[in-house]
């Protein structure tokens, strides 16, 4: 039903869209868009539209693509069209053009595309730019939308792009995991160790998706940090209190967590200080689900920071809070005052926090807590004036000591001026009185008072029903209002008349010679009534209470029936069963299961092998005794991460490795205890060739000689002649070594330490990192390296640090003494390579030496490697270390004398002293 | 993740849509305006609405409702977040987001849409890396592209896409090279009714502007960081160095933006910098009520206190207010019951004060409740924690930058109960 006018406006566009001139063309796409964007028909533009696709004009392409990917489905013989500009595009050298063009491609929901779709993400998921293989992996969920057939082949791009090391391309495919096969869980052990350590570089929202797959994941993989004992029961407390009590009485079976484990609350804990709100809540419900119960404090202070941002989030913050709050009281409670209601939130909002105030009080704050819902039940928003109610009524039954405040408070509010204030309170006290109805017959009275003035059904029939239930303690009131009731009954809500019929029952049943006439009355009223229900119960009254020859056994059991004794209801969170969903997902704000939601497992009873997780490097493929050696994935990120981070960050690895005191058998990570040799830091890259049955033995001894020699196992071969490749050190000491010491350096106080990163100022010289600090009272100026350096030295000198004020001058002659090890920076090559050059004699010097080791050595032959080039000249330096039981052999191949002797000595003594 | 788009305006229109999957019928939004129906205030409407077979998540900013459909499970923060990044770039690009400035720009909006997110899925949200893709339109630009031709799009990928800063774009120029810091802390509180601090607490963030060629490496560091309990940063900011040494280090971004929001740890006491005294009462029978508001500095360091402004939502029972204010202006509105009192600048010599009567309704019984007193208030100059920034300092560029750091306190949800 197009208007003659808009077909017009159309027959416009198109000529425009047919014209030679650009900027026609792009004024009439832009118009187009903005038709798109109104939610208006521009189907029939398309053949007009389509043609534009190969434009070179970008800005005119793109909204070409918009159209497209919006028309594409309705017109898909035209569509098909522009296929081929795509599949051109994607060959572009500019990655920008390969990215866009695969994501229209991809975005085309035309079902005969499928293969080219297939073939371009295929190629694309090996693409250079990262970018590239981002849009790939985003490509691989269009695709699966498209065809699920095609499932398998996505798995095998997903499984690839999963090893991927960029950042850019982690989150993406993580998703498209999600959504294709959030079931395959082993594509992620051999990547779980790297994506933990990229975590922090990845964008915002990859971080988001990548945390919750790693929730799920580690509840597969590891055991319970809340102890097996400790039975994971969600929905009671009780069994979290009793968990606790067992914990400290038996205290036999220590719990050892998984470093995998540890490593990846300790490398999302950084990001609880991320500016997006949902990866704050990310890390939050990371840690309720997986970490261990003492350390979940720490999520506190970040949940209750995000209250500060956006209405929207505070709603579903507070919405996890409130569940939270029920079983861990604790966390909260100390921010229980950032929970108080402003008059300006929203009703959600004060109805949430309500229920969280109202999760956390107890009998120390419950006074505070009470005073505070005194202000909301004043409130002008009547809604939440009611709720405020509720939530008294809930303290009340929770906390014994307080009852009778509350009770005596909601009294006071049954003569309030607002209608939903009264009849609230007078719902919640007739929950609150069947605990303890004897000593509140005055309250029933009070009531009764009450009665004729309050209007609203509900609290009528409440009072109705609790005049009868308690007949008894106001036996000449109670006859009173049914009287009147008997007279009202015809104009009453369908809810007071049941409660009438009721309370006529009753009264006949205790007190049948004053009310026997009212209440035929009433039942007959009820006999005719036009409610189905009404009629039902008057029948079913009738035949229970009055005996006649029909009603037989039943009614001897009238007054039983009737008069049971009531249990009290319970009064509720309404969190109380949200806690089988995940914290933080769409599920648990609904209370209900949305689609696509991914159900938390258990945590195994016994953990699955940990070894899965560990990254393979595969030796070349040589001689036949060629050993695969396990390697950390420490080690890759280490290298990976931002320069200034390294260091620190294999620092940590190594630091935790010690405190979860893993096995020592099964970590072939090699333990830095004794750090205080000198040469403990020269980098070695160690080909390890030995006889395979030895390998267990091999390596545990092997632990001594790694004590120095921090290494790195690594299988590419190089052409070493061609270029002397440097590569990155795996290991960076963090002592530094003193220069100067305070008392002869007059305050000033300096340290250096080797940074082993590559020198910026030039290739042939070794960066060393220079702590200065003033240890006076005092200002320090114009700190500078002064010219005379004697040796001939090559500094790099920095800029005079300019200070405040002082008046003396002082110079201070200091003398760094590197070793030798530092002064090498490490090459990679392969063994054969390696022995080739240390049989090429005429060039180097050798050096060989047999020291008597005084360590029992358990193996017979074992020789580690070592190759660097030394940083000055760039001569090659091969060290290699044979062990022989009981002596070692070390041969030190380079053209420098005097470097070689001096490290031969430095090896040497560290494998003296290195002894058990 | 994100299926699509609806924005709504405060009239219940839907003046935009965008689809990123298949197209979903803008009926689905029936369920939203059913929600917003039952909603007796715009703020009220559940910002996660069920319906059948979506799922609805909206935010509402600037009066315009940001309506996101999802199908599947997803953090609802997620989306969330997503949509206040959203509107953040409107107001980046546009200076305001308004129905009229999206209308207007709606090329560009739906330009940014496509490259914000693929798929549902987040793609570009960093300012930077946008407005290399998409320049944001000035009035210049619009002309020189009229008359030449060029476009607004960019042909190459932003070189922070792929860089391990993707916050900051390569081969940045100013010929002034100029840092700013603006220190700015809010102070949530409720007084009671006699006076007394229920609850009060002050969070803070800094905010940057930093014009730098290059690529400059800032460090900067306070001289009581102790301070600061609770922080999150920029993704700029070194986390390490800041756990180990309490310093900020970074490598900013280029342009305005938001450093550092911290909290100031509860164990300090807040220093309330106004106080209130009031007398609002109404008798029992008669038709009148007496207001009385007078506004007093307490603890400003010897600060002024500035632009006040004090507003109250009176009872329904109240028809009009009859007040004299000592200084400023005041509004009343009959119908949303809404006071409000533009104080400006407070005189310790002379408080400022509002008194006067209130009208009733005839034969209306007293309102039981009395109101909230909303106070806004600045002061300039003034970090009220004492928070003090100890030095900038420069790395990885020759030249000098100029350097500027302001402070500033103002107040953020201060309610005072009478």
């Amino acid at each position: 039903m197009l208007s003659p006018w808009f077909l017009c406006r159309n027959e416009d566009l198109k000529e425009m869209l047919e014209s030679n001139k650009e900027s026609l063309k792009l004024e009439a796409m832009k118009r187009i868009v903005g038709l798109i964007a109104k939610g208006k028909n521009a189907s029939e533009l398309f053949p007009a539209v389509v043609k534009n696709v190969a434009s070179k004009n970008i800005e005119l392409k793109k909204l070409v693509y918009v159209y497209l990917v919006r028309y594409a489905e309705e017109q898909q013989d035209l569509a098909l069209l522009s296929i081929s500009t795509f599949q051109r595009a994607l060959k572009d050298p500019n990655q920008l053009i390969r990215a866009s063009a695969l994501r229209v491609l991809s975005s085309i929901r035309v079902p005969i595309i499928v293969p080219i779709m297939m073939l371009a993400i295929k190629e694309a998921a090996t693409d250079l730019s990262p970018y590239v293989r981002k849009t790939a992996a985003h490509a691989i969920q269009k695709l699966f939308s498209l065809d699920p057939d095609q499932k398998e082949h996505l798995i095998e791009v997903i499984e690839k792009l999963l090893k991927d090391k960029s950042t850019l391309v982690a989150g993406s495919v993580v998703m498209a995991f999600e959504e294709v096969c959030p079931d395959r869980i082993d594509l992620i052990h051999k990547n779980y160790r790297k994506l933990c350590n990229l975590l922090v570089d990845v964008e915002e929202w990859g971080q988001v998706v990548i945390i919750h797959m790693l929730t799920r994941y580690a509840r597969t993989q590891f055991v319970s940090p809340w102890r097996e004992d400790a039975v994971f029961d969600e929905n009671s407390e009780k069994a979290f209190y009793d968990s606790e009590e067992e914990r400290r009485v038996d205290q036999s079976k220590p719990y050892i967590m998984d470093p995998d484990h540890r490593l990846l609350l300790r490398n999302t804990k950084p990001l609880l200080q991320s500016r997006n709100t949902a990866v704050v809540m990310a890390v939050s419900q990371l840690y309720w689900h997986l970490s261990p119960k003492h350390e979940l404090s720490i999520i506190t202070k970040s949940l209750v920071r995000l209250l500060r941002s956006h209405r929207e989030v505070q709603y579903i913050v507070l919405q996890n809070i409130a569940t939270m709050s029920i079983q861990r009281k604790g966390m909260f409670e100390p921010f229980m005052k950032s929970f108080y209601v402003r008059s300006t939130d929203a009703t959600h909002i004060k109805t949430l926090k309500l229920e969280i105030l109202t999760n956390l009080a107890n009998e120390a704050n419950i006074s505070t807590i009470l005073r505070e819902f005194q202000t909301y039940v004043k409130s002008q928003d009547k809604a939440f004036a009611a709720a405020t109610i509720q939530a008294i009524g809930c303290c009340a039954t929770n906390i014994s000591e307080v009852t009778d405040t509350c009770l005596n408070g909601l009294v006071l509010l049954l003569s309030n001026r607002d209608e939903t204030v009264v009849a609230e309170s007078v719902v919640v006290i007739k929950k609150l009185l069947q605990t303890q109805p004897s000593q509140h017959s005055d309250i029933i009275k009070h009531m009764a008072k009450l009665f004729d003035n309050i209007t609203v059904p509900m609290a009528r029939a409440s009072i109705l029903w609790l005049m009868g239930e308690y007949c008894e303690h106001v036996p000449k009131i109670a006859p009173d209002v049914l009287r009147k009731m008997a007279k009202t009954f015809t104009d009453e809500e369908d809810i007071v008349k049941l409660q009438i019929v009721n309370l006529a029952a009753k009264l006949y049943l205790t007190n049948s010679k004053q009310t026997k006439l009212l209440t035929q009355y009433i039942l007959n009223l009820g006999k005719y009534d036009q409610n189905y229900d009404i009629r039902d119960r008057t029948r079913f009254i009738r035949q229970l209470i009055v005996p006649n020859e029909k009603s037989g056994a039943l009614s001897k059991y009238a007054r039983r029936i009737l008069m049971a004794p009531k249990p009290a209801p319970v009064l509720q969170s309404a969190f109380k069963d949200r806690d089988r969903f995940q914290l933080g997902t769409l599920s648990h704000t609904l209370n209900s299961q949305a689609s696509g939601y991914l159900e938390l497992s258990d945590w195994p009873a016994v953990a699955p092998d940990q070894s899965v997780r560990n990254v393979e490097v595969v030796e070349p493929q040589k001689n036949g005794n060629a050993v695969k050696v396990e390697s950390r994935s420490e080690s890759e990120s280490g290298s990976e991460s931002s320069s200034s981070e390294s260091s620190s960050e294999s620092r940590s690895e190594l630091d935790s490795d010690s405190d979860s005191g893993t096995d020592q058998k099964k970590n072939t990570k090699p333990k830095p205890k004794t750090l205080n040799i000198m040469t403990k830091y020269i980098l070695i890259h160690i080909v390890l060739s030995i006889s395979s049955p030895f390998f267990v033995n091999c390596m545990c001894s092997l632990l001594h000689l790694c004590v120095f020699l921090a290494c790195q196992f690594d299988a590419v071969s190089w052409p070493v002649r061609v270029s002397l490749q440097a590569s990155s050190p795996v290991f960076v000491p963090e002592t530094s070594h003193e220069l100067l010491h305070r008392m002869t350096g007059k305050g000033l106080s300096a340290q250096y330490r080797f940074t082993r990163q590559p020198c910026i100022y030039g290739n042939s010289m070794v960066s060393l990192q220079l702590t200065l600090s003033n240890r006076t009272d005092q200002a320090l100026e114009n700190i500078h390296i002064s010219e005379k350096s004697s040796t001939g030295q090559n500094i790099h000198r920095f800029n005079a640090i300019g200070e405040l004020n002082t008046t003396k001058e002082d110079e201070f002659s200091v003398s760094i003494q590197p070793a030798v090890g530092e002064l090498l920076l490490p090459i990679t090559m392969s063994e054969a390579d390696f022995t080739k050059e240390q049989g090429n004699t005429n060039t180097s010097y050798w050096h060989a030496d047999e020291t008597p080791t005084n360590q029992p050595i358990h193996f017979s032959a074992c020789i580690s490697r070592f190759a660097g080039k030394t940083v000055s000249s760039g001569s090659l330096v091969l060290v290699s270390v044979a062990l022989k039981d009981p002596d070692a052999m070390i041969t030190i191949n380079t053209e420098k004398t005097v470097m070689g002797s001096m490290l031969l000595r430095q090896v040497k003594t560290a494998l003296t002293n290195s002894g058990p | 993740m994100i299926h699509s788009l609806f924005l709504i305006n405060a009239s219940g229109d839907i003046f935009l849509e965008k689809h990123w999957k298949s197209v979903v019928s803008r009926s689905v939004c029936d369920y939203f305006f059913e929600a917003l129906e039952r909603a007796t205030e715009p703020e009220n409407v559940p910002p996660v609405i069920p319906t059948p077979h979506h799922f609805l998540i909206n935010v509402l900013r600037h009066r315009i409702y940001f309506v996101a459909v999802i199908q599947s499970e997803v953090p609802p923060l997620f989306v969330i977040e997503f949509l206040h990044r959203v509107v953040d770039t409107f107001q980046d690009y546009f200076g305001v987001c308004t129905e009229a400035a999206i209308k207007d720009n709606v090329v560009v909006v739906y330009e940014l849409l496509e490259e914000m997110l693929d798929n549902g899925f987040p793609l570009a949200t960093e300012s930077n890396i946008l407005k290399e893709l998409i320049k944001p339109p000035t009035i210049l630009r619009t002309v020189v592209n009229t008359i030449t031709g060029s476009t607004n799009v960019g042909e190459q990928l932003p070189t922070g896409q792929l860089s391990v800063v993707p916050w900051r774009r390569t081969g940045v120029k100013y010929t002034n090279n100029e840092a700013y810091f603006d220190v700015v802390e809010e102070i949530d509180a409720i007084i009671d009714k006699s006076g007394s601090t229920i609850t009060a607490e002050i969070q803070g963030v800094v905010d940057a502007c930093v014009k730098l060629t290059g690529m400059p490496d800032l460090t900067l560091s306070f001289m009581n960081p102790r301070l600061l309990d609770d922080v999150s940063f920029h993704p700029c900011v070194r986390f390490k160095r800041w756990e180990a040494e309490r310093i900020l280090s970074f490598i900013p971004p280029d342009g305005n933006f938001r450093l550092l929001s911290y909290h100031v740890s509860s164990q300090n006491l807040v220093a309330i910098p106004v106080y209130v005294k009031h007398n609002i009462s109404f008798r029992e029978g008669s038709s009148q009520g007496r207001f009385e508001l007078t506004l007093g500095p307490k603890q400003t360091m010897g600060k002024a206190v500035e632009s006040v402004l004090v507003s109250s939502q009176l009872p329904r029972g109240v028809l009009n207010a009859n007040l004299n204010p000592s200084q400023g202006t005041y509004t009343f509105d009959p119908v949303t019951k809404l006071l409000s009192w533009d104080v400006g600048k407070i005189n310790p010599q002379k408080l400022p004060s509002l008194k006067g009567s209130m009208s009733l309704q005839t034969g209306a019984s007293k309102p039981d409740e009395n109101p909230t007193i909303n106070i806004q208030f600045k002061i300039q100059q003034l970090a009220i924690s004492g928070l003090k920034v100890n030095r900038l300092d420069m790395y990885g560029e020759k030249y000098k930058p100029f350097k500027g750091i302001k402070y500033m306190t103002k107040a953020g949800k201060f309610q005072v109960r009478t």
